[in-house]
């Protein structure tokens, strides 16, 4: 794999060894092949670097903050459009309705949690108000990591559920939690 | 012997213009490449399906360890040189010109206004271990995170914010986070995070 260079390059030092040697014929000859490794191995360093260097985002957008309680309109919902999603970690808790909510939980596999109890209860709310009614209400729990927080934002794009709100959890729903956590597994 | 060498000389390949091509090739990749600045925490990013790019100017980027520290960066030089003015005269601290040059290039800075100074006279070294237990602090008296978006956001009114934080972090610390966002009116930001196939529907 040796590559010529040059004709009569460096001529001058060997040009005295060719006036007395005896092998006038003969070219300097550089092995270019460590070259040529090196060469193709910062180029594919330089190609990898550059290529993996985009990350992607997510856009947000949260509600503004209630100031004063009473300047705000509390909008009026019917509730039988509403899904509630608690969201703890790896687990989500999940009621309808606002009156005596009856908690039921799920996980975020993809086939069988949370997408098909949103998509279960979208078809509901279809069938009765029409199309696009649905609202997901959003309350993350304090066991909650920031990757079910990024998951959950996931599933409504996935589903392309658009009107989702992130809100503030209450006490009562917390208590709700912990007591359906204690009816599960009561040790 | 002799014979077989003069043979093997006859199907030598002049390689040059192939080293021509990779050498060229190589010179504008390290011209195209913009080298992230080393960022001072490193973070697991959770993966989602949003797939878009994040732009690459007027980025202001909150990360969030694992562990729940908060650091705060800009990619741009200038801001950043505009924020430790206005840091010097909120809090009245006094940099040498080594000290700002220091700061300029850091990609990401998490110790609280106090000890900012001294963080910024260590070496890279001390630096670095400082990375791995400081914190701006958040709380609800003391949060700094809010000092620096503002005068971050002075600097540069156009920065979009980036949320870049470990998929382990406590939700707490990020809801934190976005209630001080909120605090200072900015409704819309963006989570960094790596792509993931979309699930066929």
């Amino acid at each position: 794999m040796a590559a010529e260079v040059g004709g009569d390059g460096g001529a001058p030092k060997k040009g005295k060894k060719q006036g007395k040697g005896r092998k006038p014929k003969k070219r300097p000859r550089i092995d270019m092949t460590p070259m040529v490794d090196l060469g193709f191995l910062l180029l594919t360093f330089f190609v990898l670097t550059t290529t993996m260097s985009t990350p992607n985002t997510m856009p947000v957008v949260v509600p503004p903050k209630i100031e004063k309680e009473e300047d705000v309109e509390v909008p009026k919902i019917s509730e039988t459009k509403v899904i509630t999603l608690l969201v703890g970690a790896k687990r989500v808790y999940y009621y309808t309705g606002i009156e005596k909510p009856e908690l039921r939980t799920t996980d975020f596999s993809p086939k069988t949690g949370i997408r098909k109890v949103l998509l279960e209860r979208r078809s509901e709310v279809e069938s009765r108000h029409g199309k696009d009614e649905m609202i997901v209400i959003i309350k993350m729990l304090d066991e909650a990591r920031y990757k079910d927080f990024v998951d959950i934002l996931d599933e409504m794009a996935i589903i392309q559920q658009k009107k989702y709100a992130l809100v503030d959890i209450t006490p009562e729903e917390k208590d709700l939690v912990e007591e359906y956590k204690k009816s599960i597994n009561p040790s | 012997m002799a014979k077989f060498k003069s043979k093997k000389q006859n199907i030598a390949i002049d390689m040059t213009p192939m080293v021509d091509l990779a050498f060229l090739l190589i010179t504008f990749f390290m011209l195209t490449v913009k080298f992230r600045a080393p960022e001072a925490v490193e973070v697991q990013l959770p993966s989602s399906i949003a797939d878009t790019p994040l732009p690459a100017q007027d980025i202001l980027m909150i990360s969030v360890s694992k562990d729940g520290r908060v650091f705060f960066g800009v990619d741009s030089k200038h801001v950043r040189l505009s924020i430790l003015e206005k840091i010097k005269e909120r809090y009245g601290y006094e940099f040498t010109e080594k000290e700002v040059r220091t700061f300029s290039v850091l990609a990401e800075v998490g110790v609280p206004f106090e000890q900012l100074k001294s963080y910024l006279s260590y070496g890279e070294l001390e630096r670095k271990a400082i990375d791995k237990r400081a914190s701006i602090p958040i709380d609800s008296t003391n949060n700094q995170l809010k000092d620096w978006l503002l005068f971050a956001r002075y600097s540069n009114p156009r920065l979009r914010i980036a949320i870049r934080a470990d998929e382990e972090a406590p939700y707490l610390v990020i809801a934190r986070v976005i209630e001080t966002l909120k605090d200072q009116k900015v409704h819309r930001f963006n989570l960094i995070t790596t792509l993931e196939a979309q699930p066929k529907s």
